[in-house]
Order: structure tokens, then sequence, then C-alpha cells
């Protein structure tokens, strides 16, 4: 190893092994644990399409700095065994540089991890778990892996309290007891311990809670949705909380059932929301056509997957974004938004809430497994989503009682038209999803169709979204454009060509329909290159902004389908062999 | 003092909107329109505290002639649009209507979870036995020999769906079957229908003069139900096996747990941000 990693300089590592053998319960305590030492991390996580049991790995990354993805190559890989964790050998790369950690007792290390040249360095977990009662390797590994990144040990007792509290003193005081038998056993070769003290204290939470937080900041009370790898987590979390906050969460009996609930409960007046993946959006399409049709407000969250079909349900990928901006049948203008990372999901959603309520529309907020099932540490969000950059978005209501000549689709000025509640005195009227008149009585006459088709169209395009449709970092010719979750790799991307001289942009786009051309175009600039990153086979995002005419012609795609994460050095590559070709 | 009693009593005529059906002449529909607002004028509800909820087809178009809140969904979904709406307000009636073909073929899957479900909802299915909005297709209860179809030139060869018997096997707790030429018949069926509390389920013969002029005869052949209801769900099984389709009544109403949101928040937003600080 040229240099040992620690907390302070930047560690990332993974812990894999079979299931039931604590790899992923080892790295949630390790990520408390460094939270708690008051610096940033970040925890993946990959497991196989297994329901209980077969191979998992935590993926972890540690810092000084907030952690936006996970680089391209782990400093240390913690092998607790090595049961079927070959399947994940294109997922952990590793170079002579890296470090295997194991018990020799483990069993041989698989040929392609040994390949990779790394070091390998055996520890006597298993002789220190037997020593104790009811010990665990995973908890040993963990207090010597915990001391050699330079772990304060009340951190990491901490984080397994935080972590395993809630199974009560069985497990809790062996899992202490092994820990610190690690911590002890690794003291040999220590590295100073040292504990940062952040102004603020800072969160431990998943992209999916982080959507759910963010869905009842945005004022939601109703979800109403249907099991799928990778969203349910975020219903997960909802569902004792909205009962907590009043609301509630309803189990539908599919898809095509959770998105009516909701244009249902949202026409009662409750933000409504739910979450799917890829297959589960597919099915809701008529019915979103539906919420654009009636102006009913309804914000559905995205977590993607690899497709088509069912694809690769446990793993990442971009690739609904066609769907999302296109799936809806006829011209059903709506809102389609991308959260940027795991903290970004809480301030996406809330402003998705925001602005499908005050415009009443459609919003499809784009997440993946990747954000979505990754834990990061983070500084907590602001009071309001952006700082409230953008007008308040109450939903316009006729409170009281409607006058005689309300009509429920009369155009307003900006396209939005005051809604009543049932309940309204003199407020009646069928929300319909035929094409209708101003009073909303159906009506296949042309001037008609002309109007609401109009009405629909300008209250989203005549919007001030304000400065949050893109988060734009950094100067220079070079130009780095991405959207969603490839914004955390592109920006580590762009530090490191800054930092070896080549002056890099970023835009990242939150907001993708309506896609605010005149700024973006304007943030592009005069840029020399320009390389449009996403993790899909066919270049949707760069397809799309060249359909809005939204691109400089010498702009080009690094486009990737997943499940393996896009890697900073890919794109610093990209980036440079774009720039190579613009100069010949 | 809550809205509906201080409302001056309406008519029945008061309920229907201003807005001109788009059915044929004859159309067992416009019964099934009278004898609602005859059962809202009854109940005196509110207008703006009734709800009526539909998806496609002709019947579906009913809630644009009552004036009352209402909302014209898209194919089969009236009833997930209904519950979700009874869900975020429980203080609403809300009565969803629809036909054959919406109710028991793109939306049976959510026919039997509703009945499942049990919120406090009446679903009325106007039954003509054809698809009259897209022109004589045969829905799922046209007999298998019936002919008539293009799409379906030698019948369907299939069994009929038995709305009534799958009501119950579902768990539906109120089950009935009125008929459009009954129309006192009918309207007293819907306001028991309405007071009921749970997924309180009425089929309503309603003939189709377009495409099934055959079922002008339903008038001779309809009769009451030839038992009392019950709320035996055994004795309800026997009567609804035993049923040629055409009995008119009540068949099953029993009192079942009622699907209900929790209402009293004790948190809020902020309270629930202090599980992710360290």
């Amino acid at each position: 190893m040229t240099e040992r990693p620690t907390l302070a300089g930047g560690a990332t590592l993974a812990i894999t092994g079979s299931g039931g053998s604590g790899a992923v319960t080892a790295g949630l305590i390790l990520l408390a644990a460094v939270g708690r030492a008051g610096y940033f991390g970040l925890l993946g996580r990959s497991a196989g399409p297994q329901i209980r049991g077969g191979e998992s790995a935590a993926m972890l990354r540690f810092g000084p700095q907030p952690i936006e993805c996970m680089g391209d190559r782990f400093d240390l890989l913690v092998g607790l065994d090595w049961e079927n964790v070959a399947r994940f050998a294109d997922e952990l790369p590793l170079d002579r540089n890296s470090l295997i950690l194991t018990d020799a007792q483990a069993g041989p290390i698989p040929e392609i991890l040994v390949r990779s040249g790394a070091q390998v360095r055996s520890l006597p977990w298993k002789a220190l778990a037997d020593a104790e009662t009811e010990g665990r390797v995973n908890m040993v590994a963990l207090g010597m892996v915990g001391a050699m990144l330079g772990l304060p040990l009340d951190a990491l007792e901490a984080g397994v309290r935080a972590t395993l509290g809630g199974k009560g003193g069985r497990i809790l005081t062996p899992s202490l007891d092994c820990v610190r038998s690690g911590y002890a056993a690794a003291a040999a070769a220590p590295v100073p311990s040292t504990t940062l003290h952040p102004a603020v204290a800072r969160w431990n939470i998943s992209g999916n809670e982080a959507a759910g937080l963010g869905a009842v900041r945005g004022g939601v009370r109703f979800v109403a949705a249907y099991p799928i790898t990778p969203a349910s987590e975020v219903l997960e979390w909802l569902a004792p909380r909205l009962e907590l906050l009043g609301g509630s969460l309803l189990q539908a009996e599919d898809e095509l059932a959770s998105i009516n609930m909701i244009i249902g409960s949202s026409f009662g007046g409750v933000p409504s929301l739910t979450a799917t993946s890829g297959p589960g959006l597919s099915l809701m399409v008529e019915g979103l056509g539906l919420a654009v049709a009636s102006e009913t407000p309804v914000v559905v969250v995205n977590v993607q997957r690899g497709g088509p079909s069912t694809g690769i349900p446990t793993k990442s990928e971009q690739s609904d974004l066609n769907i999302a901006l296109y799936g809806l049948h006829g011209d059903a203008p709506h809102l389609v938004l991308a959260a940027l990372g795991i903290r970004d999901c809480i301030d996406t959603v809330e402003w998705a809430v925001g602005l499908a309520e005050h415009l009443q529309t459609v919003a499809i907020v784009l997440s993946d497994q990747m954000l979505g099932q990754s834990r990061a540490i983070i500084d907590p969000p602001g009071d309001q989503a952006f700082g409230a950059c953008t007008r308040p978005h109450m939903r316009r209501l006729i409170a009281g009682a409607a006058d005689s000549d309300h009509r429920r689709y009369r155009p307003a000025p900006d396209g939005v038209s005051p809604m009543a509640l049932p309940g309204v005195p003199g407020g009646m009227y069928t929300a319909e999803g035929l094409e209708h008149g101003a009073g909303g009585t159906p009506s296949s006459r042309a001037i008609d169709h002309a109007e609401q088709l109009g009405k629909r169209l300008h209250k989203l395009t005549g919007f001030d979204y304000g400065p949050s449709w893109a988060e734009i970092r950094g100067e220079g010719d070079h130009l780095l454009l991405t959207w969603g979750s490839s914004a955390g790799p592109v920006f580590e991307a762009a530090e490191r060509l800054r930092d070896s001289g080549t002056p890099t942009r970023v835009i990242a786009l939150r907001l993708l329909e309506p896609l605010q051309r005149e700024a973006l175009l304007e943030a592009i600039g005069s840029a020399g290159s320009i390389l449009v990153v996403e993790q899909n086979q066919t270049a949707q995002c760069f397809a799309y902004l060249h359909s809005q005419q939204a691109l400089p012609a010498h702009a080009r795609s690094y486009a990737r389908a997943g499940p393996l994460p896009l890697r900073p050095a890919e794109i610093m590559g990209a980036l440079i062999e774009c720039h190579e070709r613009e100069e010949t | 003092m809550d809205a509906a009693s201080i409302t001056p009593t309406l008519r029945a005529k008061d309920y229907k909107s201003e807005v001109a059906p788009v059915w044929c002449p004859g159309c067992g529909h416009f019964a099934v329109l009278s004898a609602v607002t005859k059962a809202l004028a009854h109940l005196k509800l509110a207008k703006e505290r009734v709800a009526m909820i539909s998806g496609i087809g002709c019947s579906s178009r009913l809630p644009a002639y009552v004036d009352a809140f209402g909302f014209h969904g898209i194919h089969g979904r009236a009833l997930p649009l209904a519950s979700g709406l009874k869900a975020a307000r429980p203080d609403l009636t809300v009565i969803v209507t629809g036909g054959d073909g919406d109710g028991f073929s793109i939306g049976g899957n959510h026919f039997l979870h509703a009945c499942r479900r049990n919120m406090d909802l009446t679903y009325i299915v106007m039954d003509n036995e054809v698809y009259g909005m897209t022109k004589g297709q045969a829905s799922p209860t046209t007999q298998p020999d019936w002919a008539k179809s293009k799409l379906t030139p030698h019948g369907t060869g299939m069994r009929p769906f038995l709305p009534t018997a799958i009501a119950l096997a579902a768990g539906a707790s109120f089950i009935a079957r009125g008929f459009a030429g009954d129309p006192n018949g009918l309207t007293k069926l819907l306001v028991e229908a309405i007071e009921h509390p749970g997924f309180a389920f009425l089929q309503v013969l309603s003939p189709c003069q377009t495409f099934r002029p055959e079922q002008k005869e339903w008038k001779h052949l309809v009769h009451p139900v030839d038992m009392a209801p019950t709320a035996d769900s055994v004795e309800a099984a026997r009567s609804i096996q035993a049923d040629d389709g055409m009995a008119l009544g009540l068949f099953y109403a029993r009192r079942l747990p009622v699907w209900q949101p929790q209402n009293q928040a004790t948190a809020t937003p902020a309270d629930l941000e202090r599980e992710f600080a360290l």
C-alpha cells in the first residue's frame, strides 16, 4: 500500500460475506460510528436476487467532506467469508494498492480477487470471536477495521448501540465485547484516533427515507402504493409516520389502483404521492394522463432500477427518463424532476410536491436504486426546499363558497384555475379526463381542446422555477452536463480535473421538464468541450436535450448502461477524450 | 351543526345538473339517474357533500348529470379513485357508478379488492350485458351464445361473470339487485345502500335498447328475491346460487369492520426528523 487509508484522508472499503454473516450490519454500524466521529460517509449495498441469504456487500466511503459517490476503487476489502463473493467482483474494483483483510480460516480467496494484485493480510477474527461468549466474526472485524481507520472506540461503541440497541442485551452486549476485542487486537499498529466537531448535528439517512421525508415536509398526507424493489423502503418509512401526522398509507391492489387512489385523495384536497419503480410507472401512465387532464396534483417518486421489463430489480440504472418524459399519451404536459443525491432527495421531493400542488399537475421525481438504497451522513436540509427560492406553492383553492359563475377549468392568466374542494357550497363540478370546456362538461369541439391544451401547457412553461432547475458548480471551458444520481461521480470527476489543471464546470439538471432551455443555454455558454453523462444505454437525456435544441452541435455523449456505478475516473477519461476529439 | 342539517330540503330535480345526457332514447340509465337524485333527496344530503365517481362507458357519464361533486375518470378505475377520495375525506358520501365492462372486466381486480377493503362506498353497476359506448361488444355478463358482436361472431363461449356471487365471495358487506324498470324499488335499495356502513354493491339491470333490444323482456322476467335479506354468508350464498339473475332486492347485508383512516396528528415532520440525527 502506498498510503494507509484513514478517515481524515478518506477511505473506501467493502465488507462482503454470505447471507447471515453480518456484512451489511457491520457496514451500517461503521457508517453510524464514522458519523458520530464527525466525518461524512456513504454506504451502498449490493445484493443478489435472493430473498434471504445469498451474498451481500456493504460498500463504504468516508472522509472529512460530504461524500457523493463511491469512487473508482476500494482501499480495503473486508472479507468475512468468500461464499458467492465472486459475483460482486466487478462491483469491487481492487488494485495493487488495495488491501484484503480476512481470516485465513475463512478459506481461500476467490481467484478473481487475487488477480487484482491486492495485498492480503490474515487476521485472527475467528479465534478472537470464539474467545467471546456468543462471539461474532463481523463484530471483531469491525472493531479491528475501526481502529485501523483511526476511529475512536467510543464512536464505534455508539454506532453499535444505535444500530443494534433495539435488539436487546443478548445481541448488544456480546457485540460490544467483540468490537472491543477486535479494536484492542489492532492496537499494535494504531492510527491516532481523531474526532471532528461539526457545527451542526449531522443526519444518517437513506435516499428512500429522504424521499419520504421530503414528501411529508412538502405536505403529503396520503399515499397509496404497491410494493416494488427498490422503492418499497419509501413506503415502509412513510406508513407508520403518516399516521403520526394524521394521514394514511393504503396498500393498493396494484399500481393502477395506486395512481387512481391518489388522484381521488388529491381531488379531495389532500396532497398525495405514490412511489414505485420502472414496471410500476409503466402501469401508472394512463392514470397520470388523467391527473394532467383533470388538473389534479399528484407526485410519483420513481426509484429506477435496471430495465427493461423486470430487468435487474436490485441494481441501479437511469433508463426511465424516456417513459417519464414521453410515456403519457396525447399532449400531456407535466413535471419531471431528478434528485441529484441522497440529501437532494429531501429537497427535490419537497419541491416536487409544492410545484405539483401549485400548478395542479403531475410531478414525476426520478430517484434510483443507487440513491434510494444507499445511506449517507449528511448536513441537515434547510427549513424549506432550496430556501423557498420559488414562489409559495399553496394549492389555489376556493374557500368559503363559490360564486355562481364559478367554472373549474376557466383559463386564468397564468393557467392555474382555482379549485373548489368537495364540501365547498356552490363549488360542485365534475373533474374530467375527457376533453372539456371551462365548466368541466365533456367537449369534442376544437376551440375547447385548443383552449384547455394551451392552459395546461402554459401554466407549466410560464412558471418561474427559480435557480433550482439545476446545480451548477465550478468554472472552466470544459463542461460536464448530467442529471439525477450521475451528478455524484460527475462532481467528483470535475473536482479532480480541476485539481489536475483542467478547469471543468458541471451542470446537473434537477428539473428536466419543462426544460429550462434558455437558462441552460446561457449556462452552457461557449464551453469548448461538452460531455453529457448518464447511466443508460441509449443516451436518453442527450437525445432529449438535442430534441429541445438545448445543446450545441459539438456536444458529446457519455452514456453507459447500469448496473455498475459510474466511476469518476471513467468520466474524466471520457471528457479528456472528448476534448482531444475537439482539438483534432 | 353540520352542513347537512342546515341544508333546506331539496327535491330530486334539484340534484340534477344542467348537462344533457348522451344516452340513447329509452336507455335504462335514465331511470338510474332519477333514482339517484330521489335517493339523495330522501336522505337530505347537501349537494356539496356528495361525490359521484365513475370510470368510462355510458353509465360512467352519470356523475356529470348530478349536481354534486364528481370525477369522471378512466376505464375500470372508478373504485380506486373513489377509495382514495373516501380515505382522504371520510366526511363525504361517495357513490361510484359504472357499467358491467368497466366494473367486471377492466376493473375486475379493483372490484374484488373494494369488496374486501369494505370502505364506506356505494357501488352502482348498471348492467346491460353489453358494451354500448364502443357500439355493441360482449361484456363479462353477456351470455356465451350472444353472437351479434363483430368481435365474437360465434359468441364468447365463456360462462358469464356472476356479480352477486363474486361480491359475496370477495367479502362485500351489502349485496343487492335493482331494475331500471322498477324505479321505486331501485330508489329504496339505493337509500339502503348509501346508508349501509361499508362497501355496498348494487347491481342494476339497466336495459340497452340500442344493442340489446331483447332486454325489453326483462320487465316480464324480474321477480323479488325469494328470501328475506340475511347477514349469514352461507344463507346468502345459497340464495345467490339459486338465483336466475333476475331476482330483485337485497340478498345480503352485514356489519363488518369498515376501513377507516387515521386522522389524529400526534407529530409534525420536524418531530420525525429527529430520528435521523446522529
